[in-house]
């Protein structure tokens, strides 16, 4: 077993998980939603056991960094954050429907990473100025809010597809009311939110202790706090503008708009200090 | 908004509004994503040849070049912080008397029309369960609140009032960070300061504006290294400084990328190396045809006589980059020839290339021998007497936002109805000033765990 068998078999066990939830919501069979669970609980473990694997590999090669230093590395680590915080979300609020908007999203960030040519999955050594445990902190709780904020933009997507007056035999019947979404979206931005805080800060810390600027205005860290304001915005509507339903989803729908172009846009459209996501 | 109001009550009100934070925030995140994609710090030039002369100076007139330090950008940051502090003003007279109640009031009412009341018969007394549902909530929530009504008990606790506070610790803590970052802007300085090995220097240089500052004391660079992987990435580079306050070595320290120094409030980071001019160069002189060689060191600005009376040589400098015909040839020599006739022209002598020379066909042909390699380490000096400021808004942020995200003031109702028979009627509620679903679930655990019983 090695690390890139590991990842490739938990790419195709969220590909069934996604298709058991689909299936499940169109064939209105609880059964398949179930199943899908279960999948996609094995798949994180193959996710977690191929992250394990890449580290342990990666002292091996004498090169010895936290699988987190590159755009492959760092897309197999969101998929495990959402994941993981899906599989929370699920058993906590026992809506397993929801399931197909978010592991669509788990399945194709790991797919990307395997399946773009754009994207080495070697492991290469580290530059010095990404050797700090900082990197590991900032990379995991940056992470954390991105997967927030992946699983508030899945369950805004209820919205524009759950029609207003459902009618008892058609598939979209089962999916959750509009205040239970409202408030798994809240709930998601909430803790993206925190640990974006908390990502962004970590990074100005190891900022500082690296090159003694806690905040350079560099394209990356600019856009992380474009997507910091956005989300504040949406945090200052519903609590203080009584904003609800439809028209914050939007705002949901703008910040993961923003962290995709914190991650993959100033990446290839921009340049600065970050090599990766 | 009413009508005549004093201008100083209006422009209270104006700044007192959460549209106005709203439309600031979307203002500054539209905004910011400007300088992510216009050159930031660039000369005229960049901008014409990019942008065009006419788009150049509207950048001039918005400060485009450098938009995060433009005077409309700090108005956007200044407006902020008026909204926050007014809006905290205004507000936190209210939430005080929220927090530090007079008296705990209840309205059964209120708590029997929630959504969440869940209801429920167990048979046994009211008057075994209510002093039974009493501890239990005491236990788990807080001080119990008990009243008797006509058809039984009704008890409230609560818990988490304080947490209301969360939000001002947040605002706060942004107008801390702001702060932090002016005292560090106005009393702070970031610099740079190259270092040739053995060099030593007490004056660094301002980033970008290349302005002198005086750093307080002196550093010596006494060694560089650079590792590599074998990928030929650099793996790690190091210098070995000393300290040198009033004409005495205080101490020596290693430094490296990630591993700064700290001293005086003066912080001391690696950031880059380079190959420093060496100082003087050992050159094989070899007469052309016959080959004969004559070895010399030379130092740089020299001027030596050449073999044979055929003329004077001068070491001129060493180039980093030579650019021969617009390739760079990398690291080279110059020097100047003056011959016998008084005709003189300057020769380039790269390192990489030993035979160079010999392409030009002159009565001697240089040849690099060997010489002194150096390295020069790129430090980054910086003093920030606003860090603590803003290290200490970053720590209040993250506990603003737990306590605001994952706390809530709550209040709990549970009431005990007597049926006929040795049998009671329970209903149990909560309010929380959030997270509304999570109150839910609580409320619902809360009935599975007395049913139980
Ligand atoms: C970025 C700058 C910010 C500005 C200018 C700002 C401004 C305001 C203002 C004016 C209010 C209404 C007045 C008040 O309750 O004091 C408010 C409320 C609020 N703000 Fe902010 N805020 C900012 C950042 C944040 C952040 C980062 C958070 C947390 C994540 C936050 C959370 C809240 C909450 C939860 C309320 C509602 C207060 C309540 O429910 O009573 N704010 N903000």
């Amino acid at each position: 077993m090695n690390s890139s068998l590991a990842l490739s078999s938990a790419t195709f066990i969220y590909a069934l998980a996604s298709v058991f939830y689909i299936g499940s919501f169109t064939f209105k069979k609880q059964v398949l939603a179930k199943a899908g669970f279960i999948v996609l609980v094995i798949g994180f473990l193959d996710n977690t056991l191929g992250i394990i694997l890449r580290w342990i590999e990666s002292y091996q090669m004498g090169y010895g960094h936290a699988p987190f230093a590159n755009m492959y590395e760092s897309l197999v680590f969101f998929s495990w954050t959402v994941a993981i915080l899906y599989i929370f979300v699920e058993l906590k609020y026992k809506e397993s429907i929801i399931g197909v908007f978010a592991s669509p999203l788990i399945f194709l960030a790991i797919a990307y990473a395997s399946l773009s040519p754009d994207i080495s999955s070697k492991i290469s050594p580290l530059i010095p100025a990404l050797k700090s445990n900082w990197l590991i902190a900032h990379v995991i709780t940056c992470f954390l809010g991105y997967s927030g904020f992946a699983l508030a933009f899945g369950f805004s997507i209820i919205y524009f597809v759950k029609p207003k007056d459902p009618d008892a035999t058609s598939i979209f019947a089962k999916l959750p009311s509009e205040e239970l979404i409202d408030e798994l979206t809240y709930q998601m931005v909430v803790f993206g939110f925190l640990f974006l805080t908390i990502g962004i800060i970590t990074g100005a810390v190891w900022a500082n202790s690296a090159w003694g600027k806690y905040w350079s205005w560099d394209p990356k860290e600019t856009w992380s706090l474009i997507t910091w304001f956005v989300y504040a915005i949406f945090m200052h509507l519903r609590m203080m503008k009584g904003w609800h339903g439809r028209n914050l989803a939007w705002v949901s729908i703008i910040g993961f708009i923003a962290v995709m172009f914190t991650y993959f846009g100033v990446n290839y459209v921009l340049s600065g200090l970050h090599s990766y996501g | 908004m009413k009508k005549n109001q004093t201008i100083p009550e209006k422009i209270w009100q104006f700044f007192c509004s959460v549209k106005l934070t709203v439309y600031t925030l979307v203002l500054l995140a539209t905004t910011s994503i400007i300088g992510t994609v216009i050159l930031q710090n660039g000369t005229q030039q960049d901008y014409v040849r990019l942008y065009g002369e006419a788009f150049y100076n509207l950048i001039k007139v918005f400060n485009i070049d450098d938009m995060y330090h433009a005077w409309w950008f700090l108005l956007l940051i200044v407006i902020l912080c008026i909204n926050i502090v007014v809006c905290s003003i205004e507000r936190l007279s209210v939430t005080w008397k929220i927090i530090f109640p007079k008296q705990l009031k209840f309205n059964p009412e209120r708590f029997r029309k929630l959504k969440n009341l869940e209801t429920f018969t167990v048979d046994k007394t009211s008057e075994s369960l209510s002093s039974e549902y009493e501890t239990f909530l005491s236990k788990t929530v807080g001080a119990v609140i008990k009243e008797e009504t006509e058809s039984g008990t009704v008890m409230y606790a609560e818990k988490g009032r304080w947490t209301r506070i969360g939000v001002y610790v947040i605002h706060s803590s942004i107008i801390l960070l702001i702060i932090g970052a002016l005292i560090g802007a106005v009393f702070g300085f970031k610099a740079t300061l190259q270092l040739d090995e053995g060099e030593t220097s007490d004056v660094a240089f301002i980033y970008k504006k290349r302005i002198p500052v005086n750093i307080g004391f002196s550093i010596k660079c006494n060694d560089f290294d650079v590792k590599f992987y074998d990928t030929g990435a650099p793996e790690e580079f190091r210098s070995n400084l000393t300290i040198i306050e009033n004409g005495k070595e205080s101490f020596t320290k290693d430094i490296r990328v990630n591993h700064p120094l700290r001293y005086k409030g003066i912080n001391i980071f690696q950031s880059s190396y380079g190959t420093a001019r060496p100082d003087s160069v050992v050159l094989d002189i070899i007469m052309q045809p016959d080959k004969d060689v004559t070895t010399k060191t030379i130092k740089i600005g020299q001027e030596i006589q050449l073999p044979e009376n055929q003329g004077l040589f001068k070491l001129e400098g060493f180039l980093p980059h030579f650019d021969f015909r617009g390739n760079d040839l990398g690291e080279a020599f110059v020097g100047r020839i003056t011959q016998k006739d008084g005709n003189s022209f300057q020769i380039a002598l790269p390192i990489k290339f030993p035979t160079f020379d010999k392409m030009r066909k002159g009565t001697f042909a240089f040849v690099v021998k060997e010489f002194e390699r150096k390295h020069y380490t790129g430090l980054q000096i910086t003093k920030d007497p606003g860090i603590w400021y803003v290290y200490s808004g970053f720590i209040l942020m993250i506990i603003g936002c737990w306590v605001t995200f994952f706390m809530s003031h709550q209040s709990y109702f549970i009431e005990i109805k007597k049926n006929k028979t040795n049998n009671s009627e329970i209903s149990i509620s909560g309010r929380a000033n959030r997270n509304s679903q999570g109150m839910k679930l609580k409320i619902q655990k809360i009935v599975t765990k007395l049913k139980d019983k």
